[in-house]
């Protein structure tokens, strides 16, 4: 039988046009799929590292380093009592400043040739002044000392040193001009200029369009731990005791049905309408304010929730029965069965789904658009439970007020204020998974 | 007296309830020479939620209602006279809540007696200033009405503000010792902690109906109120989108429409092919190590923030379809296009794809693959003649779910997409979606009451509209058609 098919499909070692065809299309179709795969994988670190890669030098700035003489004359010349002090506008300590510039490029033998005074002292950030005149409220016993102090340079400079500004693209814009960033790059090398690491990033508040060098994220981030504080706190005893309803006690009627459909149906609704309804509801129908993290809190805890109760609700179904019996048969009721035996070991399951709901609303910033948190915000908000009711930004609105912005260097700050939050996800995440990996039991 | 302070006290008259009640059991129990009922604590915790959980509901209910109850008292003041040009009602009781909380303001740091305000008066004293002297800055000078409809408001809030402290400082200690009188050995304290548990379960699993019912209902009431000023026939109807804020606007959903389905058609059309072949792969071929790192690496393009991804496409999908293809090609000159949104949301749409369809694949039982190989079916021919026809009902399920995504996302188009709203079939052409329009009108300072703010509320309703029906459709598939295996 054997010879009989082999005179007709030829040898078994000898592979048929069909079979050829059918083993070709196979390692195509192995290849199409390898190809979806290492395309994807392609896809998380082109966006990874484009995005990580245009963010690292928000938290470089370039500093020109001043040994500046606080004179009594000029800071404090009506005496050094806390409001005198107050009246010296910011404008007395720019000349300061400017003085000291001048005074340090001659003492290093930097050559200004053909360029004025108002030409140099544009060099440094406009909040530079202000820095130093915060610095001297802060400790009035500086005035007559020399001190050291890092005034940031003008934004422009500092994007000649990454890259942003250049020559041909200087000599177009009226802020800036080829021979300041000739000189900067004299005072670099002279050591007088140096991009250095800046906290300000993290700590100071957001500043106004021409002054992208000390932009911060200080506001964003308190403000969105402010929200993240009021999810944490409504969401997590919401969910909790949905959960707990809707595994353990709910009769199966349709009232159950009814919840669970709206449950299922709000984790699909678009984040954006969850912002309408903060607008509509809290902002005109209760009345509180814009731009305040307790809407935003409420928002996100509304759109949490259901990421909570699923996974709460998972949590309670992988306790054994066993566990509720053997607390039932010793006498306790259903409800300290539940709440003594059944919560405590679906606990670790619960804080992991609701560290993985509070990652993803501190993501969330379409909802916070709409109930005005994209707001120019440069106060800090007070301590809760007041500051809860101030105006504040979040870190993703933040990003976003950002790229709206015409100056390209608060692009590269929102791309730094991008790996801040990711930060902030991973540390998320990476407690999570510790907390499922240290405490998660397999019965 | 502040809300925090508020909530302190009651929870302080909670927590001591809570010891004077399980002490008045004891003490009770002992004095009676019975045995108590329930454990000791059962009563103490009746006392300790009968005396927090009805005063702080009040108190949540009452900062809810309270702005609505009385700023219609202090809106009397105003007549229409008093509202300037280019100005609205809204902006007016903007303003007197400002004044309103200025004078809050000076009156807790002490500069402001309650005689002082009452002989206040716009046109005499400088208002501005003393309001500056509190931290509040206020446009140009108060006019007289406003600044009555100020003081009104600000009385009102007081008087409110006490009324409350007293209401659930009232509701709080009437609880407390309602519980506490109702402790004696034979009561059962137990039943009763436990049905009022029980209460506040149901209550919290009731939130998640408010709150469909919230959306619902505000989208609803504003939806109806956009189309009383604006013709619904135009809207559903007209092709062009041009809002003016002067009025005159012509605002047809249509080139918004277009601009939503063509950007998710495109992103479906790159997240399907790829997210469904990678979900394949990984679940038929991969060996162990691929999968342990390529699995959890397709889940983080999931965990990643979707403003992460419209920085993305603004900084560098963009500018490089742009300059690589685009310009060269002659197709556009503009960064932000269809198809740099539609890409970059095909991206954050994989690994959704892929999770859903593994699950998919995954459930479809060996023994059908095995009787493939058994019939001489190599892989391949096994996945595309037999475990995918298996599978096709819940992958329709999941490119449906997918779709709804797209359709409802917000910050990838409103970075990626531009803001003209078009009818355009070129990708490389900026249009706008849906979403984008929702941000644009209703953020900045709008005033509340214009058909250009409030078609914001229409497209919401027909987005969620849009994303429901696709998500019913997803399931009602996946149900009606799913191939049970025993």
């Amino acid at each position: 039988m054997t010879d009989a098919t082999a005179s007709v499909h030829g040898s078994l070692f000898q592979a048929d046009a069909r079979t050829r065809r059918r083993r070709a299309a196979e390692t195509r179709f192995r290849a199409y799929g390898l190809g979806a795969v290492i395309l994807s994988v392609l896809a998380l670190v082109f966006l990874l590292s484009s995005v990580l890669g245009n963010g690292t030098g928000a938290f470089r700035q370039s500093v020109i380093r001043l040994e500046i003489t606080l004179d009594p004359a000029i800071v404090a010349p009506k005496g050094t009592d806390p409001e005198a002090l107050a009246k010296v506008t910011t404008i007395g300590y720019g000349r300061l400043l400017d003085q000291e510039v001048i005074a340090e490029l001659t003492a290093k033998g930097i050559d200004t040739a053909g360029m004025s005074a108002k030409d140099i002292s544009a060099m440094l950030s406009k909040e530079a002044a202000a820095d130093l005149r915060r610095m001297v409220l802060a400790d009035p016993s500086l005035i007559g000392q020399t001190i050291t102090f890092d005034a940031f340079a003008n934004g422009r400079i500092d994007g000649y040193f990454k890259g942003r500004v250049t020559m041909e693209s200087a000599a177009l814009d009226s802020n800036v001009s080829p021979a300041q960033l000739l000189l900067a790059e004299r005072m670099r090398d002279a050591g007088l200029l140096r991009l250095a690491f800046n906290p300000g990033f993290l700590t100071a508040p957001d500043a106004s369009e021409l002054r992208p060098e000390v932009a911060g994220l200080g506001v964003a981030i308190l403000g969105s731990a402010y929200m993240m504080m009021i999810v944490l706190v409504l969401a997590l005893p919401l969910g909790v005791a949905a959960s707990i309803y809707l595994e353990e006690f709910a009769p199966k009627n349709k009232l159950t049905d009814l919840i669970e459909v709206n449950i299922s149906n709000l984790a699909a609704v678009p984040s954006i309408v969850f912002g309408i309804l903060g607008l509509a509801i809290f902002i005109n129908f209760a009345g509180l304010p814009q731009s305040a993290p307790i809407v935003g809190g409420l928002v996100l805890t509304l759109m949490t929730l259901p990421t909570i109760i699923i996974s709460t609700r998972a949590a309670l179904k992988a306790v054994p029965p066993s566990i509720r019996d053997a607390a039932l048969g010793v006498g306790a009721s259903k409800m300290q069965a539940i709440f003594h035996h059944v919560l405590p070991l679906a606990m670790p399951g619960i804080l992991t789904g609701t560290i993985i709901g509070l990652a993803q609303a501190l993501g969330e910033t379409a909802p916070l658009l709409l109930i005005g948190m994209v707001a120019f915000v440069r106060d800090f908000p007070a301590a809760p439970p007041e500051g809860f009711f101030d105006p504040a930004s979040a870190l993703p609105v933040q990003v976003y007020n950002w790229t709206t912005r015409a100056d390209p260097a608060f692009m590269e700050r929102a791309s730094g204020a991008i790996i801040v939050l990711l930060v902030f996800l991973v540390a998320m995440n990476a407690v999570a998974i510790v907390l499922r990996r240290r405490f998660e039991r397999r019965w | 007296m502040s809300v925090g302070i508020l909530i302190l006290i009651v929870l302080c008259i909670g927590i001591a309830g809570f010891v004077l009640g399980r002490q008045r059991a004891l003490s009770r129990a002992a004095a009676e020479g019975r045995r108590l009922h329930s454990l000791p604590s059962y009563y103490g915790q009746s006392v300790l939620l009968f005396a927090t959980v009805p005063a702080l509901l009040l108190l949540g209910g009452w900062l809810l209602v309270q702005p609505m109850a009385i700023e219609g008292r202090a809106a009397a003041h105003i007549t229409q006279a008093d509202i300037p040009e280019g100005s609205s009602h809204d902006l007016v009781m903007a303003d007197v809540r400002r004044i309103a909380g200025g004078l809050a303001a000076l009156k807790a740091q002490g500069n402001l007696s309650d005689d002082d305000l009452a002989r206040m008066r716009a046109d005499l004293t400088d208002i501005r200033g003393r309001l500056a002297s509190a931290g509040i800055a206020v446009g140009d000078t108060v006019k007289p009405n406003v600044f009555e409809a100020a003081k009104a408001l600000a009385a009102a809030q007081t008087l409110s503000h006490m009324l409350m402290t007293v209401a659930v400082l009232a509701a709080s200690a009437i609880g407390a010792a309602i519980a506490f009188l109702r402790i004696r050995p034979e009561a059962r304290a137990r039943n009763v902690v436990e049905q009022f548990i029980l209460a506040l379960l149901i209550g919290s699993s009731m939130v998640a109906i408010l709150t469909t019912a919230g959306i619902v209902l505000s989208l609803l009431f504003e939806t109806i109120h956009f189309f009383q000023i604006y013709p619904a026939r135009e809207f559903f109807l007209s092709l062009t989108w041009n809002p003016q804020f002067r009025g005159g606007s012509e605002l047809g959903i249509w080139p918004l429409l277009w601009g939503t389905l063509y950007i998710s058609f495109i992103a479906l059309l790159v997240s399907v092919p790829i997210g469904l072949l990678a979900a394949i792969y990984l679940s038929e071929y991969a060996g162990k190590k691929l999968r342990a790192f390529a699995k959890p690496a397709i889940e983080i393009l999931a965990g990643i923030p979707t403003i992460v991804y419209g920085l993305f496409a603004l900084i560098t999908v963009g500018p490089m379809l742009r300059d690589w293809i685009a310009q060269p090609m002659g197709f556009g000159e503009s960064s932000s296009s269809v198809l740099t949104a539609g890409l970059v949301m095909g991206i954050m749409l994989i690994p959704f794809v892929s999770s859903l369809s593994d699950d998919i694949i995954n459930a479809v039982p060996q023994a059908m693959r095995d009787g493939s190989y058994g019939l001489g079916a190599n892989q391949s021919e096994t996945i595309r003649q037999v475990i995918l026809p298996a599978a096709l009902p819940g992958v329709v399920g999941a490119v449906l779910l997918a779709a709804s995504r797209a359709i409802g996302e917000t910050m990838i188009v409103v970075m990626g997409a531009g803001a003209a709203a078009r009818l355009n079939l070129n990708p490389f052409e900026a249009m706008t979606t849906i979403t984008v329009k929702i941000v644009s009108q209703l953020t900045g300072d709008t005033e509340f009451a214009s058909p250009e703010t409030l078609v914001a509320f229409a497209l919401g309703l027909t987005l969620f509209v849009f994303t429901l029906g696709l998500n019913v459709l997803a399931l009602y598939i996946v149900r009606k058609y799913r191939e049970q295996y025993e």
